[in-house]
């Protein structure tokens, strides 16, 4: 099975994926990879808006009919906005994990996300995990 | 484990080619899903899917003797099942009352019957009912029937659909009433099922498993994986061994009373165990209120002590989680209980079960009209 990963955008190894926006913030879903592995996805529990997280910190929770996953912040800062939209149509991350985006973040320093992995090292880890 | 280990079945190519999810259960590389876990379950309670189980072990005990060894192992009462064809749902216990498996009997002709048993606790059951039948039946012969393939065909459609694939095999099975089997050449047809549906379940020499799976998915049978298997049983309100049912567990504690038979001196194994220990707990229904998903272990709080999920997930006809768990006796179908879901105390109902049988909600009267999230279109 082969999953997108779009070059553009950053990741981290437990499968988020993370777009900067010219606005300073970072929007942040899951991978293709994951929404792949998780099965029909049928809740997300998003994160408080307003939270202020370190990166790694378990921000919220995705359950498939499978099984629960974790959502971690990928930077450290502040939540600032989640996907409502979402709601009751979950679906929509199993059609298009890049167009569905879970929740937004106003990163305390942007240069932390050169740390976050490219396309090709993450699409490296997926692959060998898989 | 490594991948090379597992078993396959004579479906595997099969399942390979149709781009299955394969997965470990029990030691054996099955199909989780096709592609959408929730489509297949729908499929099953709108018109028909199949299921390859051809992991799950048929034994065949032939030879004097099998009445009375099933007579002792059985915490059901063979008895019930005289007539060739004639299916019976049991558990199978230890001494201490707990659940070695739950199965299906059937009793085939001259004597013999047949067992369908769980793949992750076969060896271990077979194990068991030799040591049993050496002082109780020595003269008997277990046969494991590794050779057979197991379909099965489930859905409001399935048996006009398995008529449709099968012409020949229409005279042998249109007569079966639910829980009867028929031998059609050398196939084995019943009409029994793990999803709340009518169907059939096919037991099938493992050459001619590909063939018949593909005349049933040519005449509109869904593939589908063991994944809606478990949340059409889980709505079906149907046990899992392993989740449900436990070595260590009452079946009078498994919602499975109803089928263990006292109603005679019968000896069987466990029942002085279950004597001397009543039901202090029950398994019941939930539903949940809140948003989220329930899982199996997560702890449910009730006004009369503490309990446990066995089995949850997200419900697809429903459309919200439901849950079986095991709780106080005192508590009752229609109370409010809460459920410890990763660090969230979320709000649920204990219901009877089943959720669903035949497509339709069996619980709409227990849960607040207004609140339908995420219903199923």
């Amino acid at each position: 099975m082969t999953t997108k990963t779009p070059a553009e955008l950053k990741y981290t190894e437990s499968h988020e994926w993370v777009r900067l926006e010219s606005d300073g913030t970072a929007v942040v879903g899951i991978t293709d990879f994951a929404q792949e592995a998780l099965g029909d996805i049928v809740f997300v529990e998003f994160p408080v808006v307003g939270r202020k997280v370190k990166a790694g910190d378990t921000v919220g929770v995705v359950e498939s009919v499978k099984a629960a996953s974790d959502i971690y912040a990928p930077l450290a800062g502040e939540i600032v906005a989640v996907n409502d939209g979402l709601t009751d149509a979950w679906e929509g991350i199993n059609k298009d994990a890049y167009g569905a985006w879970l929740f937004k973040m106003k990163p305390a320093d942007r240069s932390e996300a050169d740390k976050l992995l490219d396309a090709a090292t993450y699409a490296k880890g997926a692959g060998a995990a898989a | 484990m490594a991948n090379s280990a597992l078993r396959t079945t004579p479906l595997h190519g099969v399942h390979r080619a149709a781009g299955a999810r394969l997965v470990d259960f029990a030691g054996w590389k099955m199909p989780l899903h096709y592609g959408s876990q929730i489509e297949e379950h729908h499929a099953v309670r709108r018109a028909a899917g199949m299921f390859d189980v051809s992991h799950m072990r048929v034994v065949d005990l032939v030879g004097e003797g099998a009445r009375l060894l099933l007579a002792h192992a059985l915490a059901n009462d063979i008895g019930k099942i005289a007539t060739p064809g004639r299916a019976l749902y049991s558990c199978m216990l230890n001494e201490r009352g707990g659940v070695v498996d739950d199965l299906i009997a059937y009793f085939l002709d001259d004597g013999a019957f047949r067992l369908v048993v769980n793949a992750g606790t076969a060896d271990k059951d077979v194990a068991w009912l030799r040591q049993l039948a050496a002082t109780r039946a020595p003269r008997l012969t277990l046969i494991e029937r590794t050779d057979l393939a197991l379909v099965a065909v489930q859905g409001p459609e399935a048996r006009a659909k398995a008529w449709t694939a099968f012409p020949g095999l229409v005279p042998a099975v249109e007569g079966l009433r639910p829980f009867s089997a028929a031998f059609f050449r050398d196939w084995f047809v019943s009409r029994t099922g793990y999803t709340g549906e009518d169907g059939y379940e096919m037991m099938i020499p493992g050459p001619h498993a590909q063939a018949a799976w593909s005349a049933l998915e040519r005449v509109g049978v869904k593939p589908c994986g063991l994944g809606a298997r478990d949340t059409l049983r889980l709505e079906a309100g149907m046990n899992l061994y392993g989740q449900d049912l436990d070595e260590d567990t009452s079946p009078l504690e498994s919602g499975v009373a109803w089928t263990v038979d006292t109603s005679s001196e019968r000896d069987f194994v466990g029942r002085a165990a279950l004597a001397a220990r009543p039901p202090e707990r029950a398994l019941r229904g939930l539903v949940l209120l809140d948003a989220g998903v329930l899982r199996a272990h997560q702890t449910v709080k009730t006004a009369h002590g503490d309990g446990e999920t066995t089995s949850g997930s997200f419900s697809p006809t429903l459309g919200r989680s439901i849950a079986l768990a095991r709780l106080p006796a005192a508590v009752s179908p229609g109370d409010d209980v809460t459920v410890e879901v990763r660090g969230r105390t979320l709000a649920a109902r204990v219901v009877r079960h089943p959720f669903v049988r035949h497509g339709r909600s069996r619980v709409d009267s227990f849960l607040p009209p207004t609140s339908t999230p995420g219903a199923a279109p």
